[in-house]
């Protein structure tokens, strides 16, 4: 649903608002990177404002500190609906090396809600890219939840037993 | 004044387009680029040195019951620094150079990988023994039965080096004050 919106709210022109909620400044130059001639933004009309009044979506890089966290909350409500939230670099996601730190919130979704996630630490400025595209249903997801578990014995003899089997189904079917 | 700026164009077409298709045509990262943490289920024998120095403490190491450990890795606050790569003992552990991982659910930034450990053969304990030929031993310690050593598990159960409880079997009957090893009870 929220994918149907962005694609008629935003069909020309998606303009940020950057702020930084206690970043290093390494995703930040990357956020400006993205916006040079080689990657060049403003091809999908990004560009960036100096208000979130003005803004369509906000990017937030670093982890939350308890100083910023009113700031940004009162960001967002500045913002006009319909807003989206891309939270930039791995600090953004999930609160980075200081996820638990006293000094800060540890991520930007536990302030304000967030709507894409663009981990990395800096995100690659074609990874910024993508996140972006994946919001304006460009290109699709490429990563899910992964759950992987090893064999027990009991499993590993059954499966033994089972490939067994089957080879010796096939080499009777096979013969002559 | 003009010609100056003939010049400027001249140099400005002479670069001819600079701007990459990324979105539409993949754009691949230099070699050894360090992207999503990517693990091989079977080499895997959870000694969790990976847990030990990640410094962002994305690793989270869990014994779900006596064969099972459980790796969880939050890999959205991961820095790709790429240490859990460099100290895994097995090679389990690599950093892909999938650098597109941008997702619209926290959900999806987890990676979960149960274990099956050998248990000690007192307590019920998971361990990681010390040597590298008594790993081999543990029961149900790894898949090596594809490799071709199946005889290799024969042995009797390993026990965590210095454990004070008594064998199951013994304590059951009562005799396990006469096998318990020296120095475990007064």
């Amino acid at each position: 649903m929220l994918r149907e919106l962005c694609r008629k709210a935003f069909p020309k022109a998606l303009w940020v608002y950057h702020c930084n909620t206690g970043a290093c400044n390494g995703c930040d130059i990357e956020v400006i990177n993205v916006l040079t001639p080689y990657y060049d933004a403003e091809r999908f009309g990004i560009r960036l404002v100096g208000s979130p009044r003005h803004a369509d979506a906000i990017l937030v890089s670093g982890p939350v500190t308890r100083q910023v966290a009113p700031a940004l909350q009162r960001l967002l409500d500045a913002t006009p609906a319909p807003k989206l939230v891309f939270a930039i670099g791995s600090c953004a996601c999930g609160g980075g090396a200081w996820f638990d730190t006293y000094s800060t919130l540890g991520g930007a979704d536990r302030v304000i809600p967030v709507d894409y996630y663009i981990p990395g630490c800096p995100p690659r400025p074609e990874a910024i890219l993508y996140g972006v595209a994946l919001a304006l249903g460009l290109v699709p997801k490429k990563v899910a939840a992964e759950r992987m578990r090893q064999e027990t014995l009991d499993e590993l003899a059954q499966g033994i037993s089972r490939a067994v089997s089957g080879f010796a189904e096939a080499a009777e079917g096979g013969g002559p | 004044m003009f010609l100056s700026k003939l010049r400027e164009a001249w140099i400005c077409l002479k670069a001819g387009q600079v701007t990459l298709p990324y979105p539409f045509e993949p754009h691949d990262p230099a070699p050894g680029f360090r992207g999503k943490i990517s693990v091989d289920p079977d080499l895997c024998f959870g000694c969790g040195g990976c847990a030990n120095v990640c410094p962002a403490g994305v690793i989270e190491i869990q014994d779900l019951d006596q064969y099972t450990r459980a790796l969880t890795f939050r890999w959205s606050r991961c820095t790709y620094c790429g240490r859990c790569a460099d100290v895994c003992p097995e090679q389990a552990i690599a950093m892909s150079p999938l650098y597109e991982t941008a997702t619209d659910r926290a959900d999806d930034m987890v990676l979960r990988l149960e274990v099956f450990m050998g248990p000690c053969g007192r307590c019920g304990r998971c361990f990681s023994p010390a040597h590298p030929l008594e790993r081999m031993m543990v029961t149900g310690f790894r898949d090596d039965t594809v490799g071709g050593r199946p005889e290799a598990r024969s042995v009797g159960p390993l026990e965590v080096a210095g454990c004070l409880r008594p064998p199951p079997g013994l304590a059951a009957a009562g005799e396990g004050r006469a096998h318990a090893p020296e120095g475990g009870q007064p």
